[in-house]
């Protein structure tokens, strides 16, 4: 053995079912438990029982609180996710949408929507959104045409180039700011850091709208992902259409990260570790990976938040500190450990 | 001689903007038929097996399977009947060796459903064929190049396929696993009438089989059995050395090079 941890024993021939049901089992009871947590911590203790008689604490929990839960719960979902899709796709165990630079298209592209007014609309669906989005989807598919030459994905291309993204869509961002009138700066600036921050209920509401239906075209190709993940070659062999299906998810996956980032933040590092947690405990299929990093990313950032408004005795750290301090490391660690395995 | 199964008609390729890779190159293999196609390094083999596979799209020519031309049929369903072996198989994730041969059923899966107990049993025995069912819970970035090898070889024997394309199988066993290999594929052709298309470097691999395709810079250069075309004239002209020698030992052939 290569020091590799043992996934969470089942007789080696157990059906994939069976073993699909069990981790996404085991991952809905941590989920479960880190909204628990979630809810329960804060700068205002709230007891169960007064959210009945007073309504200054109900005010608090259903106005503030839970809608932060929620919104920890949808973008840490969603990030991991597309992390998870993203590694298969590049067959890259450090590709994220941090690190390949998709979160900076996003954020560039929502800045500049900033700029142009925060609360513009183009047929209902904020311009924020919309913006991000094609930011994302114009970075994902920049870094993706220079790491591939031919048939061949050039694992260090591919991270550099997504280096090289960050830093032009980091200098984009700044020259919007320092353009921009000064109220749009100070929104872009903290945006910028990542908060869960929301008031109500409906921007969370407004989010999954877009996002629940593409968790689930996600999540319908991990058949597909998984085979890429193993091999192109193979894949298109046993039957996917390997073009279709990456377009799909490149797509899909700009989507949703770009809703996430102009509601969220870059809020870093999530889909690095995340996939690379559920890997280590229930194995490297993606139809256990793909679903799995939708639970556990979202119970991560509920908990990396819940920290992040705890750590401090007054006033809070931004999630995005937490989640790079936690990230940055694991992705030193996996850089290491390839090294070690040279497999391409 | 039964109908071939596979016939590939004139066969040209071009890489982006380069030279004709392949030209005018036909094959055919009948049901339980075992090809090699041998040649030089860059002599269009494993264009030709890619295109078989249906990697490549030729630039023109046809390819018929069965009844079908080649791009008629529905990925899926072609899957269940040709298999394809690639050089090398590098995957960045360590996947479980049964994992791994298991992904050859996804042919056979329904979408949105998963492989069932009848599958892993077909992946079980895949990897008995092929003579790596000890490897099954092994994570298969740990494995030897030519313990990789054999687990892809049951990958593809999972796909229950009526043929099989290998590239390169051998370059990277050992003199027992090259053996083990030739034999496996010789024990399914007889008990599942497969078909065997292989590219290859080892000649002397090839005496068993029905018929080899030679070629040179992306031509035919000489077609027939291992006795006609293993011979010192023939294999001087495919390889461009007059040094090259074969010899006839028992129901083997030696080749080598005089250096």
């Amino acid at each position: 053995m290569t020091g590799q941890p043992e996934p969470i024993a089942l007789p080696l021939t157990a059906p994939v079912a069976a073993r699909v049901f069990r981790a996404l089992a085991i991952l809905t009871l941590v989920l479960a438990a880190s909204v628990a947590v979630g809810l329960a911590v804060g700068s205002q203790r709230i007891h169960p029982s007064s959210l009945f008689a007073d309504s200054v604490s109900r005010t608090l929990f259903f106005r503030l609180r839970l809608p932060r839960v929620l919104m920890g719960l949808v973008i840490g979902a969603s990030l991991a996710a597309t992390g998870a899709a993203l590694q298969a796709l590049f067959r890259n165990p450090l590709a994220d949408p941090y690190t390949l630079g998709v979160s900076g298209g996003g954020a560039l592209g929502a800045s500049i929507a900033i700029a142009l007014g925060w609360s513009a609309r183009v047929a209902g669906i904020p311009l924020v959104f919309i913006a991000s989005f094609a930011g994302a989807m114009l970075a994902v598919t920049l870094v993706r045409t220079i790491a591939r030459t031919g048939a061949m994905m050039l694992p260090g291309a591919l991270l550099l180039s997504g280096v090289v993204v960050n830093l032009i869509t980091a200098a984009g961002v700044l020259t919007i700011q320092y353009l921009t009138d000064p109220t749009s700066a100070l929104r872009i600036l903290r945006w910028l850091i990542g908060s869960l921050d929301v008031v109500g209920l409906e921007p969370v509401g407004r989010m999954l709208l877009i996002l629940g239906p593409a968790w689930l075209v996600l999540l319908a190709f991990s058949k597909q992902l998984n085979l890429l993940a193993i091999d192109e070659d193979t894949a298109a062999t046993l039957g996917v259409n390997v073009r279709r299906t990456e377009t799909i998810v490149y797509a899909l996956c700009a989507l949703i990260v770009g809703v996430t980032v102009s509601a969220g933040g870059a809020i870093g590092f999530v889909g690095l570790v995340v996939p690379h947690a559920v890997r280590l405990m229930f194995g490297e299929d993606l139809r256990i990976v793909l679903p799995g990093s939708l639970l556990l990313g979202a119970a991560f950032l509920i908990l990396a938040d819940a920290l992040a408004r705890t750590a401090m005795p007054s006033g809070e750290l931004p999630v995005g500190a937490i989640t790079g301090l936690l990230g940055g490391p694991v992705f030193l660690w996996l850089l290491r450990r390839r090294q070690q395995y040279s497999t391409m | 001689m039964p109908q071939p199964w596979l016939q590939a008609r004139h066969l040209d390729y071009a890489y982006a903007t380069g030279p004709l890779a392949v030209r005018d190159v036909s094959l055919t293999a009948a049901q339980g038929s075992m090809t090699a196609l041998i040649g030089s390094n860059g002599s269009g083999k494993s264009t030709v097996i890619r295109m078989l596979a249906g990697l490549l799209k030729p630039l023109a020519g046809s390819i018929l399977l069965g009844e079908l031309p080649f791009e008629d049929w529905q990925p899926r369903l072609r899957a269940r009947q040709v298999a394809y072996v690639p050089q090398s198989t590098a995957t960045a994730f360590p996947f479980r060796v049964l994992d791994l041969v298991l992904s050859g059923r996804a042919p056979y899966t329904p979408a949105l459903r998963f492989e069932n107990a009848r599958d892993a049993e077909k992946a079980m025995e895949a990897l008995e064929a092929a003579g790596a069912a000890h490897l099954a819970d092994r994570p298969f970035t740990s494995l030897s190049g030519g313990e990789r090898q054999m687990v892809i070889l049951a990958r593809a024997l999972a796909q229950e396929p009526r043929l099989l394309l290998l590239d390169e199988p051998s370059s990277s066993l050992d003199l027992k696993h090259r053996a083990n290999l030739i034999r496996t594929l010789t024990r399914l052709r007889e008990s599942r009438h497969l078909s065997v298309i292989m590219t290859t470097h080892d000649l002397q691999l090839t005496s068993g089989f029905d018929h080899i395709l030679a070629l040179r810079r992306g031509e035919a250069a000489a077609a027939g059995t291992p006795d006609e075309v293993l011979r010192d004239k023939v294999l001087s002209d495919i390889y461009g050395d007059p040094n090259v020698r074969a010899h006839r030992m028992g129901n083997q052939t030696l080749v080598w090079v005089d250096v």
